[in-house]
């Protein structure tokens, strides 16, 4: 462990929360939009760092599976971009789709998870697939 | 800076109209990288009037898009045929020292996406806002081409090359974008009609008061092409802010819009078509995102938002994939 507490996250949040409540209401005009949008990538950072890591493990390992190929997570999104240019993949491809989906979500609970079709995607989706640990 | 601005302006009402005027209460009202906007009242001995001024900023654009002289001239032909546009005054010349820019009437109203769709006071605006839009849509596409000036000719095609062209360029690899490259490629159009097309024609770029849509902004990139596009551009689910189940705005569906746009005189829609220029718009409002984040990320546009905005890029990516399997 190579920091005590707080976690990068905590100090983020603290960060945050202080812009938030102590300098965000003193503000007015452009300077508040931009340390709105200031907070808002604050908060998007929070959560990379939350779950950035697992995503891309999970990125990696289902390009690995969908391309045969082994590689870096870059690597493999290059040879991916290579065979749908080469129509080796097409929008048609199913289990393409389903990959695509699937990082497209991670990378949306990230950047912006109150987005509506982030959130009518996931609704429909736990709708659609009842837990089985429930 | 805005003194001189007031000085300059009151010297070019005075070489067009004779009077001595004044320049009152001039207030910048965004700072955009492309474009600048002020507001102000120019006062003369007889009357007040509310005024707009827009010239261009330093930065580069996305893609090209008429400089504001061009636009004052498309924009006082849409005003002549009928289109609720802010009426030009005058566009700029060198001996004004203004700029690249024009003067337009001020019309009060709300611009802002979120607050149309959500305010009570904008409840009845929102109920015929579908078949407003079908209208003024009939009468840009229907303004005689003789009566603009010189315009460049963007169909279906050109688009594509273009959209594709500025990918490449940035050098990103991005699947998402690769496989809807892919889908438009399939789904390109035959060549449609050739009329007028706003080109930015959504939710947004309307000034809108309780009765509806007062004035149709931003007509820089306006250009000759495919009707449909500006069907499909008001559809990409961006400018929905939220309301998913309204396809057109997040007020409208788009059904009612072809209706409403057939029966006021408009040339059969076919929705195929729009359904190529929404996902094309999607794409483009994609890398529109990216552009901004590049422009931060080479120095050219030091503003937070810029760099922020990059992070949108994913909302589009999951609309895209949404938009091609046909949801």
């Amino acid at each position: 462990m190579p920091t005590n507490r707080p976690t990068n996250v905590e100090l983020l949040n603290a960060v945050r929360d202080f812009l938030k409540a102590e300098v965000l209401p003193r503000l007015g005009g452009t300077e508040k939009y931009h340390l709105q949008v200031a907070v808002n990538a604050l908060g998007i950072l929070g959560r990379e760092l939350t779950s950035g890591v697992q995503f891309d493990a999970a990125e990696q390992e289902r390009l690995g599976a969908l391309l045969g190929a082994a590689g870096t997570r870059e690597e493999l999104n290059r040879l991916l971009c290579t065979r749908i240019r080469e129509r080796q993949f097409t929008y048609r491809d199913p289990k393409l789709i389903d990959h695509l989906m699937r990082t497209a979500m991670a990378k949306m609970s990230i950047d912006n998870p109150k987005y509506a079709t982030y959130v009518s995607t996931l609704a429909q989706s736990s709708a659609d697939e009842p837990r089985t640990d429930q | 800076m805005s003194e001189d601005l007031a000085n300059n302006l009151a010297s070019a009402f005075r070489r067009r109209f004779g009077d001595a005027v004044q320049i009152a209460d001039l207030k910048s009202l965004s700072g955009g990288a492309s474009a600048e906007t002020w507001k102000f009242d120019v006062i003369t001995s007889e009357s007040r009037l509310p005024l707009i001024l827009q010239r261009m900023a330093g930065a580069q654009q996305f893609e090209a898009s008429l400089d504001r002289v061009l636009q004052s001239r498309v924009q006082s032909a849409a005003f002549e045929g009928g289109v609720p546009v802010a009426q030009v005054q005058f566009a700029f010349d060198d001996v004004d020292n203004l700029g690249n820019g024009f003067v337009m009437r001020r019309v009060e109203g709300e611009t802002l996406g979120p607050r149309i769709l959500k305010l009570d006071e904008f409840a009845a605006a929102r109920a015929g806002m579908t078949r407003q839009c079908a209208e003024i849509l009939v009468r840009i596409h229907a303004l005689d081409t003789k009566s603009l000036p010189v315009l460049p000719v963007r169909g279906a095609r050109d688009s594509l090359d273009s959209l594709s062209g500025i990918y490449r360029r940035f050098g990103e690899e991005l699947p998402v974008f690769e496989l809807a490259l892919q889908w438009l490629e399939d789904h390109v159009p035959a060549q449609g009609g050739t009329t007028l097309v706003h080109g930015d024609f959504r939710l947004g770029n309307f000034i809108v008061g309780a009765e509806g849509i007062r004035a149709v902004l931003d007509w820089e990139m306006a250009h000759i092409g495919d009707p449909a596009e500006d069907f499909g551009w008001i559809c990409v689910p961006s400018w929905r802010f939220g309301q998913l189940e309204h396809e057109v705005g997040g007020f409208g569906k788009l059904r009612d819009l072809i209706s409403c746009y057939e029966t006021a005189g408009g040339r059969a829609v076919d929705a195929q078509r729009v359904r190529f220029w929404t996902v094309l718009g999607c794409l483009k409002w994609g890398l529109i995102c990216l552009f901004f984040a590049f422009q931060y990320l080479n120095g050219d546009v030091p503003a937070i938002e810029r760099a922020v905005i990059g992070r949108r890029t994913s909302e589009t990516e999951l609309d895209l994939l949404k938009l091609m399997r046909g949801a």
